[in-house]
């Protein structure tokens, strides 16, 4: 019996690998996109372009302008001179932002009046937008507490001190390519298995899903240096059930397609709203109750609390029972629902 | 066949010919409809579950209150959390129920009050908020930190009108967001979907078309007969370019009408535009599926080369700006990055040229390149 599925396994692999091109499309692509999208996708705002309109010509104007023009997150596109001048940065996209200093900002500020200073942004991307402001927000307040001790006024009755746990500098590439573990998983998971139309084989693809996820958690640690605080049992437990169920669905889709453009059809349908409703880029706990209703019926969601849970929290193993049975549970049903398919199919 | 040698080239055969394969394509369509719901249920599924699934916006976000000696102040500060729309507070009796709750993603924040805070905020010192935010989720910690610090500083005004002192907060900041002043995240999410969901739909249409007559055989008989490989193009684009475009027609009415996204800009701009958009994705689909020879091949590459990127490399959602310069390059090959650009601007500021007139004329280079490639790759002949 375990001869027979070694031999089976052996044949299998030499047929995914026979073909040049499918062997390129199993290996090279994932590679690419893994380095790509894990240096791409980040909210965190890198050089963005800021344009400067003073009309003041005091020191702390300068300072405060210089402030926002040394921050890592900006860099300056230019300077305006007049009020037209700011549409002629932001509609043609020259500038994400522009920080308005008014003419009275010195006085006033040496006044003790308070001053205001205006912040025009571009809002076409509204989240970049929200983004800019909080990083704009951090600048100012740094501004305002340095003013205030070296004027010698009255301290604010509170202040805050913000601490993030399990990421203390907010780096959103360790939220992120924890994730593209598991979208490029369940990509090649969905290639082996829902584009082959009537041969349900479900061993290829769990054993593919197994070695891609291996390789793209060594990358995430040794490449991108994202912390592993957890136990690695809990993970391949998580990437076990999550690889298996993908191949059920995989599977339960090619039994149902009658061409291959019809499993490509089922595959998008799958991968898509998967990526979009698991978590991977905008938080579930913002979705209307109804949608995270139906967040419920895909793996990756578990699969995405478990990765990031265990590599940057460390959560234990028993405390992610559930997210791991759900998985089982839709591995098990799909994967006898396909099975009985084709079966039918068959005879 | 030797009767046929003399290939009548006069425009009316050509055209005889041309409808000929463009009603063979169509019929093809026909026998097996996921072409059509790709067209039309692939933009209908993928708009609801963006349009009303996806927000960017953090509401009603969940954050643990600790106060250590309850009083008067603390309470004060505490009814400007739950004032808010961003919050949803829930308070605790100490600090370790707090981090537990933490600990199990039941708040995302926890805002603490020390049990001196009342002492040291009424006798003019600083008295700490120690506040605590989950950073695995960066994006959404930061936005709660950017919350807190609103409700902070209201606070602290607040206080100092009360007892009518002038703000010691030396610096204020007005801030305007153009175009999306109310900052709705499906704004921008919707009209960059369009173009998502055309990149799937123009790969998907065409990626199996040249691919399947290798797998059948088929394109064999075409060889022997005596249309051009231009009219084998032209025959192949007209009907997906047509299905295309009616995607298209529905995904702008939908982000109008159901989705209520204002557009300033015109729409036949976006009927230009779109056009070239989806003459390059179709362009690129029929390449791949020339140079792929089988469907299976075909459809993997589709998958790898057209959501994921667009999606991800587009400034879709991402700000391309701040990614690392070499990734910033490798954007400049997905077509979905300028058609990004234009949709967003057409819908949300109006007809800018400065962005629209670049953006088309890349989608056109990029649109020309991909059908040169595919007619110099389709074979003539049986190697």
């Amino acid at each position: 019996m375990l001869y027979a599925m070694l031999g089976l396994l052996k044949k299998e692999f030499l047929a995914l690998f026979r073909d040049k091109k499918s062997r390129f499309v199993l290996i090279g692509p994932p590679l690419i996109q893994l380095l790509v999208f894990g240096y791409a996708a980040s909210y965190d705002l890198n050089r963005v372009p800021i344009a400067i309109y003073n009309e003041d010509s005091g020191s702390a104007s300068r300072e405060l302008i210089a402030r926002f023009t040394g921050a890592r997150a900006f860099r300056e596109a230019g300077r305006i001179t007049r009020q037209s001048g700011i549409a002629e940065f932001i509609n043609p996209k020259k500038a994400l932002l522009v920080l308005h200093v008014e003419r009275e900002f010195t006085r006033d500020l040496s006044k003790r009046k308070p001053a205001s200073i205006q912040l025009i942004i571009d809002g076409r991307n509204s989240n970049t937008a929200l983004i800019a402001l909080n990083y704009a927000q951090t600048i100012l307040a740094d501004f305002n507490r340095s003013w205030t001790a070296q004027q010698r006024l009255e301290k604010p009755s509170a202040r805050l001190e913000i601490r993030a746990w399990f990421n203390p500098n907010l780096n959103s590439q360790w939220f992120i390519v924890p994730g593209i573990i598991g979208l490029l998983t369940l990509v090649v998971t969905m290639l082996v298995t829902a584009l082959e139309v009537l041969i349900g084989k479900a061993l290829p693809g769990v054993l593919i899903g197994l070695v891609e996820a291996s390789f793209i958690v060594l990358m995430a640690v040794y490449w991108f240096q994202v912390p592993f605080v957890g136990d690695v049992a809990a993970l391949y437990l998580g990437i076990i059930l999550f690889v298996v169920s993908t191949v059920g669905v995989g599977l339960m889709i090619s039994s149902l397609a009658a061409t291959q453009q019809q499993g490509l059809l089922g595959a998008f349908l799958f991968i898509v709203p998967s990526i979009i409703l698991s978590g991977f880029a905008t938080p579930i706990a913002n979705m209307p109750e109804a949608m995270q209703t139906l967040t419920l019926l895909i793996p990756l969601r578990y699969f995405l609390v478990i990765v990031r849970g265990v590599m940057l929290e460390g959560i234990p193993l028993p405390l992610l029972a559930d997210q791991y049975w759900p998985m089982a549970v839709i591995g098990l049903v799909n994967l006898g629902l396909a099975a009985w398919m084709f079966r039918r199919r068959l005879y | 066949m030797n009767a046929e040698h003399s290939v009548p080239n006069d425009p009316s055969a050509r055209r005889l010919r041309l409808s000929g394969l463009i009603r063979k394509e169509f019929l093809q369509i026909r026998r097996d409809l996921s072409s059509i719901a790709i067209a039309f249920l692939l933009p209908i599924v993928l708009l609801i579950i963006f349009g009303y699934g996806v927000s960017l916006d953090a509401r009603h976000e969940r954050v643990g209150l600790v106060a250590e000696n309850p009083g008067p102040e603390t309470a004060d500060f505490f009814s400007g959390l739950q004032g808010s729309e961003y919050f949803q507070p829930v308070t605790f009796s100490d600090q370790r129920a707090a981090k537990a709750a933490l600990n199990r993603r039941q708040i995302s924040a926890i805002v603490r009050l020390r049990s001196d805070f009342s002492r040291q905020s009424l006798s003019g010192q600083s008295a700490p908020i120690n506040v605590v935010v989950d950073g695995v989720d960066a994006n959404t910690a930061r936005l709660v930190s950017g919350y807190l610090q609103g409700v902070w500083a209201g606070w602290l005004q607040r206080r100092l009108d009360e007892r009518a002192i002038e703000s010691t907060q030396s610096v204020l900041m007005q801030q305007r967001i153009w175009f999306n002043p109310a900052v709705r995240s499906r704004d921008y999410l919707v009209p960059g979907l369009i173009a998502v969901i055309m990149t799937l739909i123009g790969a998907l249409l065409t990626a199996m078309v040249v691919a399947r007559e290798w797998d059948r055989g088929t394109l064999e008989a075409l060889m022997a007969t005596p249309v051009s490989v231009g009219e084998v193009l032209i025959g192949k684009l007209v009907p997906y370019y047509l299905l295309g475009m009616g995607g298209m027609a529905l995904s702008i009415g939908m982000a109008i009408f159901l989705f209520e996204v204002p557009l300033r800009g015109s729409l036949w701009v976006l009927f230009v535009t779109g056009s070239l958009f989806l003459l390059a994705a179709l362009g690129m689909g029929l390449f791949i599926s020339i140079i792929a020879q089988n469907q299976f091949l075909s459809g993997q590459v589709a998958i790898i080369t057209t959501f994921l990127p667009a999606f991800i490399l587009s400034g879709f959602i991402f700000d391309i700006d701040s990614m690392p310069v070499a990734v910033q390059s490798f954007t400049y090959l997905i077509a979905a990055r300028y058609f990004v650009a234009i949709l967003q601007t057409v819908f949300l500021a109006g007809n800018v040229w400065e962005v629209i007139i670049p953006n088309a004329l890349a989608l056109a280079l990029m649109a020309l390149v991909f059908l040169t490639l595919a007619a110099r790759r389709m074979p003539r002949r049986l190697g």
